[in-house]
């Protein structure tokens, strides 16, 4: 049976649509209202409720938490002080992504994992004799994020904690008298937070910021809206950007931090002695310039979108709605030079925007390249340009 | 009166003033003139479509000026904070027309573009029943059975068949009209293409075309439709900022025009800005500073100062003078050649044109500070979901017939057309939470009034207005915290748009592309050297559009390219 998350009362008094999602063996709402892209606008202009109860969390704690974690994650715990989280990666010994996921840090010895699919045996099974316990309490807790430009003043009133608390920083709370832990995370890239609160409170704290939400324009939004926004934000999402390596039958299913554009975690590891797993491999990587990849943005030219569309006597579809196919890349001859992974027409942007990974010589911001897309069922190549990510990355969202 | 200037940022790369003449040898040599009033290109007036001139002239590499009247930009798309915390959209309310390219070419998403979609378009009935559409269309097409199964089928045909008009006549919004009456190979050539291009397309959609472009609304969409409810609806985009009922010919062009705007590739649908129109122009003013275009406020233009038949710049009416080899009006047809410049120096069939030029406004505004969202009975349980988009009052085409019936003669509709739009229920950055703002839209409403003048009705026309929402919202004055009531004699005096006429001119075939502002002068040229028009009076017209301002800014840069040959 398909399971529920501990907001379900209230996500599915809110969905109009009736339109849900499976994740992780969680009933998920796709979008709340006919119109997703007012959804996503709240998360621009406003703010959104999300319910990402459904993400997999590990609690990891012990007198050797942070040793245990310094071997397994890629990019470099003990940077994470207590109170704060980390976005990470932890890969296999060929330096391939296992997964990628937020990690917080409660004290010295506590953390808190997040993944998109189980990882219990494979961080279990790494623990040897490192004085460590990990405890699966992904229904323990829900989260709620209350992401965009308002979030911070309405979480303000109910948490005065949060005016100050910087970007990926966390700090334990009260909502309406229930204890619960805000971080200063989120998967929309815009200024926000994720509130995580015992299941069993988690009504109340979602009736609390939805009260003091009132006449602010918030509403709740779903996979969609998420998706839009995090596309803009360049935030990858497992098996539809990269694959775990775990599970992949080839190489080319395969990915390295360096090729997911992750490079910026291992800043600095050649003169650290860290050594987790990967590492060797990471590094010779690193000296021998062996990435097959690297991860870009890539921004559609407007004009020559209009033109192929208009010439083909069609109007040119501005569809926001993520597109998880691969597209194609291409240089002016032809001949590929990369793929898109994620796709869609950013209103923010008001472009088509992709994920995308190019040849590392093609990965200089800028540069230009050929997108296949179809019109009239035919192939056509649409002119595009490499672009750093994340493509929108409003000033709030760290200020 | 103390000049303010809105900050104006040092051009990009220019640390001394310097501008590009053109010495006798052809070459370019840069001039340190020293004088803060000479500059390559001014621009009279900071509507949108001045600021959109400045912007590509100063993108351009041009030294530009953009001098507005006003306290500041945005002519008639500016948004006000009337009442603590709330902020109104004073004239112009809603945004689609807007070309495009001009969103990329002076890439306004970096300096806070940002259209907003509308979820809804909600027509309450004087029943007391509804048509609610909302963004899913199979729930539309039930919705729309509900009053005639009939509509439910042809709603899919009607808008296929309006998208494929706009389809063909979108083009023409983004081309400088080619001179009709020119022997110049090169317009003879753009005629010609112009034929192509209509000769290329289904006969039936040219036909369609033409229907709309000369017919009535009514005749086109009771070919399609039966209800008054869905007719009344589609009909209220034909009258906008036009003296005609939906009856009259010449209703179906302002009916195209409501349809070919898009948002994101929609035809006909709408947005609303963050933060209004008013939040547009100022995204515009920055785009324009970002190039180097400095924005002088408080700075009314009195006149074109000529010499020998060539334009040197202008003059302020407290009598400072700034000079350039282009100057731009920004200005309506009547203020371009009747007031900035002498009509004398002017061809007397131009001005002769322009003296007969049709504005005659018909629209006014009354906006509101509300305590509350308004209730509608039948959706009393719905809160504000029916009031995110447009409120359409304008229940059947006969409703609206007899709205113009009272201006026909002389007065102002006793049961107006009103086009609601509770902007804060988009963007809460509009109103204090809980709080609401409400533009209306209203028509008609003759500059002309039989008797009486607006000063005297101004407050008539409020009430007006409020005992209409009243009998559709009851309960409705209770919540007004604020009210303002703009007539056609307050947009002729506070933008400067004559008569009120919220286009600069009346869209009425004889004025339009060839002939707009008039015939032989579509081309946003005057036939003083160095003096353009940019504003609404010339193609493709009126709204929050661009349009005319970026390709007069063309022409402009065309003829320099020509002359520093
Ligand atoms: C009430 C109303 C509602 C409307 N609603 C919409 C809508 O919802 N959507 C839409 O697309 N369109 C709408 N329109 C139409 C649209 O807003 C106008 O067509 C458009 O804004 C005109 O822009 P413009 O730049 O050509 O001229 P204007 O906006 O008229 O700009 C002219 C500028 O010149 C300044 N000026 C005047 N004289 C001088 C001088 N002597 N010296 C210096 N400066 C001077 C004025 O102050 C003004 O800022 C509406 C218009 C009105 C009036």
């Amino acid at each position: 049976m398909i399971r529920t998350t501990p907001f379900h009362p209230r996500t599915s008094a809110a969905n109009q649509t009736g339109l849900w999602s499976h994740w992780s063996g969680h009933l998920a709402s796709e979008k709340y209202q006919v119109a997703e892209k007012f959804e996503y606008f709240a998360i621009r202009n406003s703010a959104g409720m999300f319910d990402s109860s459904p993400l997999y969390k590990y609690r990891i704690h012990g007198r050797d938490a942070e040793r245990f974690l310094g071997g397994v994650l890629a990019r470099d715990i003990r940077a994470c002080r207590p109170g704060h989280a980390q976005y990470t990666t932890w890969c296999d010994d060929r330096g391939f992504v296992v997964e990628d996921g937020v990690i917080l840090r409660h004290a010295a010895d506590e953390f808190l994992l997040t993944a998109a699919e189980p990882n219990f045996a494979y961080f279990a099974d790494l623990i040897g004799r490192h004085d460590v316990a990990i405890e699966e309490v992904s229904d323990d807790y829900a989260t709620l994020a209350f992401q965009g430009p308002r979030s911070r003043t309405i979480l303000e009133g109910l948490a005065p904690e949060v005016s100050a608390l910087p970007y990926f920083a966390l700090t334990p709370a009260t909502i309406s008298g229930i204890p619960v832990t805000i971080s200063r995370t989120g998967f929309t890239g815009d200024l926000g937070f994720e509130v995580w609160v015992a299941s069993g409170d988690a009504l109340a704290v979602w009736d609390a910021v939805a009260e003091a939400s009132q006449g602010h324009g918030v509403i709740p939004f779903g996979l969609q809206a998420l998706e839009m926004a995090r596309i803009e934000a360049g935030l990858l999402l497992l098996d539809v950007d990269f694959r775990s390596s775990r599970f992949a039958w080839t190489d080319e299913d395969r990915s390295t931090p360096t090729e997911l554009g992750l490079g910026w975690m291992l800043r600095g590891i050649e003169a650290d002695d860290r050594a987790f797993i990967g590492r060797r491999a990471i590094v010779r990587e690193m000296t021998e310039k062996t990435s097959r990849w690297r991860m870009t943005g890539v921004v559609v030219d407007w004009h020559d979108y209009d033109r192929i569309y208009t010439n083909a006597g069609l109007i040119p579809p501005k569809d926001h709605t993520p597109v998880h196919e691969e597209f194609f890349l291409y240089d002016d001859d032809l001949k590929q030079v990369g793929y898109a992974t994620s796709y869609a027409y950013s209103p923010i942007l008001q472009r088509h925007i992709a994920l995308a990974r190019v040849r590392p010589n093609l990965a200089a911001p800028g540069t230009r390249v050929r997108l296949e897309i179809d019109v009239n069922h035919r192939y056509e190549y649409v002119a595009a340009h490499t672009a750093r990510l994340p493509l929108y990355n409003p000033e709030r969202k760290t200020a | 009166m103390t000049k303010k200037t809105t900050a104006p940022k040092a051009p990009k790369g220019r640390t001394s003033r310097t501008t590009a003449t053109t010495s006798t040898s052809g070459t370019t040599r840069r001039r340190t003139t020293g004088d803060d009033q000479r500059y390559d290109a001014i621009v009279v007036g900071g509507g949108h479509n001045g600021l959109v001139n400045g912007a590509y002239l100063a993108k351009s590499g041009l030294r530009t000026l953009i001098l507005e009247r006003r306290h500041l930009v945005g002519g008639a798309a500016i948004t006000e904070e009337l009442h603590p915390g709330f902020w109104f959209t004073t004239f112009s309310y809603a945004l689609s027309l807007l070309r495009p390219d001009i969103i990329h070419e002076l890439e306004l998403t970096r300096h806070g573009f940002m259209p907003l979609l509308m979820a809804n378009t909600f027509a309450p009935m004087e029943n007391g029943d509804y048509l609610l559409l909302s963004q899913d269309r199979g729930e539309n097409l039930r919705e729309i059975a509900r009053h005639s199964k009939h509509d439910a089928d042809a709603y899919d045909q009607y808008e296929h068949d309006v998208s494929q008009v706009c389809q063909l006549i979108k083009p023409l919004l983004d081309m400088v009209p080619p001179d009709l009456f020119s022997d110049d190979p090169a317009e003879l050539l753009a005629l010609a293409g112009l034929g192509r291009h209509f000769r290329r397309a289904q006969p039936r959609v040219v036909q369609n075309a033409i229907r709309l472009l000369t017919g009535s609304a009514a005749d086109f969409l009771d070919d399609y439709f039966e209800s008054d409810i869905v007719k009344g609806l589609f009909a209220s985009a034909s009258i906008i900022g036009t003296k005609v009922g939906p009856y009259s010919q010449g209703s179906g062009l302002v009916l195209l025009y409501h349809s070919i705007g898009e948002h994101d590739s929609v035809f006909g649908a709408w947005a609303f800005h963050k933060k209004g129109n008013g939040g547009f122009t100022q995204v515009l003013a920055r785009a324009a500073q970002a190039f180097g275009a400095e924005i002088r406020l408080e700075s009314p233009v009195a006149s074109v100062i000529t010499k020998g038949g060539r334009a040197t710049g202008v003059a302020l009416s407290d009598g400072t003078e700034y000079h350039a080899d282009v100057v731009v009006s920004a200005l309506d047809p009547r203020r371009t050649f009747l007031e900035l410049v002498e009509p004398r120096d002017l061809p007397t069939d131009l001005v002769d044109h322009i003296r007969r030029f049709r504005f005659q406004g018909t629209s006014s505004k009354v906006n509101f500070a509300l305590d509350g969202i308004p209730v509608f009975p039948a959706l009393a349980d719905r809160g504000v979901e029916p009031f995110r988009g447009f409120t359409n009052i304008g229940p059947s085409m006969e409703y609206l017939e007899r709205a113009f019936d009272d201006a026909k003669y002389g007065w102002y509709s006793q049961h107006p057309y009103i086009d609601m739009a509770v902007q804060s229920t988009i963007d809460p950055d509009m109103a204090p939470p809980g709080k609401h703002v409400m533009s209306c839209f209203i028509q008609y409403t003759p500059y002309k009034l039989r008797e009486r003048d607006w000063d005297a009705e101004r407050q008539n026309l409020g009430d007006t207005v409020q005992r209409t929402l009243e009998s559709f919202f009851p309960g409705f004055g209770n919540l007004v915290l604020h009210r303002e009531v703009v007539t056609p004699l307050d947009i002729e005096r506070v933008v400067g748009l004559s008569e009120g006429n919220i286009f600069a001119g009346e869209f009425l075939a004889p004025q339009m592309f060839f002939f707009r502002p008039a015939p032989g002068w579509s081309q946003y040229r005057t036939p003083i050297d160095g003096y353009y028009q940019c504003g609404s009076g010339t193609h493709p017209g009126g709204c929050v559009m661009g349009a005319p301002g970026k390709l007069a800014a063309g022409q402009i840069l065309k003829d320099r390219a020509i002359r520093g040959r």
